[in-house]
């Protein structure tokens, strides 16, 4: 009858090649210490952010999928999938989320070529710090319900009102900020996208303390900060649709499979060192994760097969719910396994591994909660893809 | 890595969908319900169409009397019988109990019994005998003229005793109790070699796709359902407790048809250690998945999942079923449990 079986298993000998190269970059390029740290899942210092993004962005692998004349690389959606992976894999810190998903293209897409030439270099090299101001204490999942408002003055803009959840906005120096622009307008219609210094007179930052300890989050107010007009993002009142556009972004990258894969083989090693590993309950919880992130990893294959022209696929709401999900599910083995010992967070004396297990799994809680929260992701699930 | 049908492939699952249409329950509510009403509870004029196709010697070398067609091709056939519960025997007979024949048997063997099979003239069930040579459930046991025995270590094949009596299975189904006559049995081979642990996987692997066809039904079912049943004075689709529920069905039927297709390309083209790990691996997301979509479809459907005149309910049943045939869950979860020192973690474009 001859059937032809078409269903194709490995690399290619180039994709091999690729994967080796970036590999080898990332193990050998990116300094130990850094790479220990993300290993170890220790918070990095600013400096190990930018160090980390200058070599990279030196080699030309900062910002992949940018467009090419800033920066981009014209590669197909499995080397940049290769990229992402082997990056998380060597524990590299990834380039700056802020900067080289978010802002960036937004500015390559909707920007001017004033506004380009002004942002895109420096962004890439991490020589500007980007910080997100989306969210507001009253609009988090509904964020077009923002109440933030530009005022126009002359040419400049006049902003005034508040942020939150503001992520490592306490190294930014500059952020991208959502205000409303037409107080008129129906709620999605009349927001704009500003850009201004976080040193400009009338910002204020303060920090948020998180249940772990750590300050990761902050909240910043505005009172009568002056933004020149040539710092608006493309046109008045379309700061909606860059929102979308970013946010789409942002989803497909916040599937961690390759470091989620990392940490639990790291938490295997030391299971497999204290013996633990030989209770089959504990040995199933192995299996069963790693069977779990098996699947997730060869769903993201399989988005990334059928991903034409760079627009998130509807899975990629798949791949956020299901990823974090197995990112939390490894930080909670990790904690199981540190049993007692994890009270001892503080403490010298017991390993950094379980030091750390109780203040990662209570860090990582965020992961179902930022970058449109699980249950956004089922809606979207429920409502683009199965049209419930 | 490519995960699309090429387009024989396509041609073949139309094939296919079109001989099984009328089991169908958007063509038919009735016909799948009647076929397995009456013994021998699968339609054997039907059988004779499958082989006709040529799909009942499929994986089969052509030596054999087979089309030598490979795993993905018999993962498109596997997945329109799980879309429509077709009741005939084909993971059963073909891929499990012929597999094994072909894994095992001598060049006379494989002639007869294979190409018997291939023409639907032979019906093989695989029986595996307990220690006083005992086997139940044997699928399909007494309509079955040819059984292939796993009596401890070795494999055999025998006539069907003489005495075989068919009950029914909750699926649907039909099974045997039949005991093993040495006399009157031809041994083939080794039931532990590797050849015939790849011969187990690749039914594993067939069983998996059977079970994503019946899961991606029963969750569209039940998403049609939603979007037309009212209460309250609106459609069910209007309760986010409802369509949560259906999003995570979702994801996880996604997941499994991305493992379950990996299984596939590996059976095709990996070794046989790379084989029968990959089956384990399917077989257990299908545990899961299979169980989620088997009770979420009843419960979103209501009191008419419960129904035996509702269909929904007999894809509960035959998920239930695969779960527990070919190694279930606590079997696979055991499997994995011992290769976890072989590996730091898993790299499946390694």
């Amino acid at each position: 009858m001859g059937y032809v079986a078409s269903m194709r298993l490995r690399l290619t000998e180039e994709e091999s090649a690729f994967r080796e190269e970036m590999r080898t970059f990332f193990t050998t390029e990116v300094p130990a210490e850094i790479r220990e740290k993300v290993a170890a899942g220790r918070h990095l210092a600013k400096d190990d952010f930018v160090a980390s993004q200058q070599i990279l962005n030196a080699a030309g692998l900062a910002v992949p999928n940018w467009p090419v004349e800033w920066g981009g690389k014209d590669w197909t959606p499995l080397q940049k999938h290769i990229w992402h992976e082997e990056m998380q894999l060597a524990s590299v810190p990834a380039p700056l989320a802020f900067n080289a998903n978010m802002i960036g293209p937004v500015i390559a897409n909707f920007g001017s070529q004033a506004l380009k030439e002004r942002f895109l270099p420096d962004t890439a090299n991490l020589d500007i710090w980007w910080c997100q101001g989306f969210s507001e204490p009253n609009a988090g999942s509904d964020l077009a319900s923002l109440t933030t408002r530009a005022t126009r003055d002359g040419d400049d803009w006049i902003v005034n009102g508040q942020k939150t959840w503001t992520t490592l906005g306490q190294y930014a120096d500059w952020i991208f900020c959502l205000c409303r622009t037409d107080p008129e307008a129906k709620k999605q219609a009349g927001i704009s996208m500003l850009l201004f210094p976080m040193d400009a007179p009338g910002v204020t930052l303060r920090p948020i303390e998180l249940i772990d300890g750590s300050f990761e989050v902050n909240e910043v107010f505005f009172e009568d900060v002056r933004v020149p007009g040539d710092c608006l993002v493309g046109e008045v009142n379309q700061g909606w649709t860059q929102a979308k556009f970013l946010l789409g972004n942002e989803r497909v990258g916040v599937a961690p499979v390759a470091a989620t894969k990392r940490a639990l083989a790291r938490t295997k090693e030391h299971a497999t060192a204290s013996n633990a590993i030989a209770d089959p309950f504990v040995a199933a919880r192995f299996a069963e994760l790693e069977n779990e992130l098996l699947a997730l990893e060869l769903t993201a294959l399989r988005v990334v097969a059928n991903s034409a022209d760079g627009k998130p696929h509807p899975a990629s709401s798949v791949l956020k719910l299901k990823g974090t999900e197995l990112q939390q599910a490894v930080t909670e083995l990790t904690l199981d396994l540190a049993g007692e010992a994890g009270l001892a967070s503080a403490s010298s004396t017991v390993p950094e591994w379980a030091a750390l297990a109780a203040p990662t799994y209570l860090n990582f809680r965020k992961a179902s909660i930022y970058g449109g929260s699980n249950e956004i992701q089922r809606q979207i699930i429920a409502g683009t893809i199965l049209g419930l | 890595m490519d995960f699309e049908l090429d387009e024989e492939q396509r041609a073949l699952r139309d094939a296919v969908r079109g001989l099984l249409k009328g089991y169908d329950p958007a063509n038919d509510a009735e016909r799948r319900r009647q076929v397995v009403a009456t013994d021998p509870g699968y339609d054997t004029s039907l059988w004779g169409r499958y082989a006709e196709l040529g799909l009942l010697g499929l994986p089969f070398s052509e030596e054999d009397g087979g089309a030598g067609a490979g795993p993905a091709e018999v993962a498109v056939v596997a997945e329109e019988i799980g879309r429509v519960l077709a009741p005939e025997p084909y993971v059963a007979s073909v891929v499990l109990a012929g597999g094994l024949v072909a894994a095992a048997g001598s060049a006379e063997q494989r002639a007869e019994l294979l190409g018997g099979l291939a023409s639907g003239e032979r019906l093989l069930a695989f029986a595996r005998a307990d220690r006083d040579g005992v086997a139940e459930p044997v699928i399909q046991g007494a309509a079955a003229d040819t059984i292939v025995w796993m009596v401890g270590d070795e494999l055999f094949v025998a006539p069907r005793p003489g005495d075989a009596i068919a009950s029914r299975t909750y699926d649907g189904g039909r099974s045997a109790r039949l005991v093993f006559d040495a006399a009157a049995a031809t041994r083939i081979g080794s039931a532990t070699d590797e050849a015939t642990q790849v011969a187990f996987a690749r039914a594993r692997i067939a069983a998996c796709h059977e079970a994503l066809g019946a899961m991606e039904s029963a969750l569209a079912m039940t998403v049609d359902y939603l979007k037309t049943r009212q209460q309250f004075g609106v459609t069910l689709n209007r309760f986010q407790a409802l369509t949560f529920r259906a999003a995570d069905c979702y994801t996880a039927v996604e997941l499994t048809r991305s493992i379950v297709t990996w299984a596939t390309m590996v059976a095709a083209e990996g070794t046989a250690a790379q084989t029968i790990e990959a089956a384990a691996r399917a077989k257990l997301q299908v545990a899961h998945a299979g169980r989620q979509i088997g009770q979420e479809a009843i419960q979103l459907h209501g009191g008419i999942g419960m129904t035996n005149e509702y269909v929904v309910g007999h894809y509960t049943e035959r998920l239930t079923a695969i779960n527990r045939w070919l190694g279930d869950e606590r079997a696979m979860v055991g499997v994995l449990s011992e290769s976890l020192a072989d590996h730091t973690l898993l790299d499946p474009l390694g």
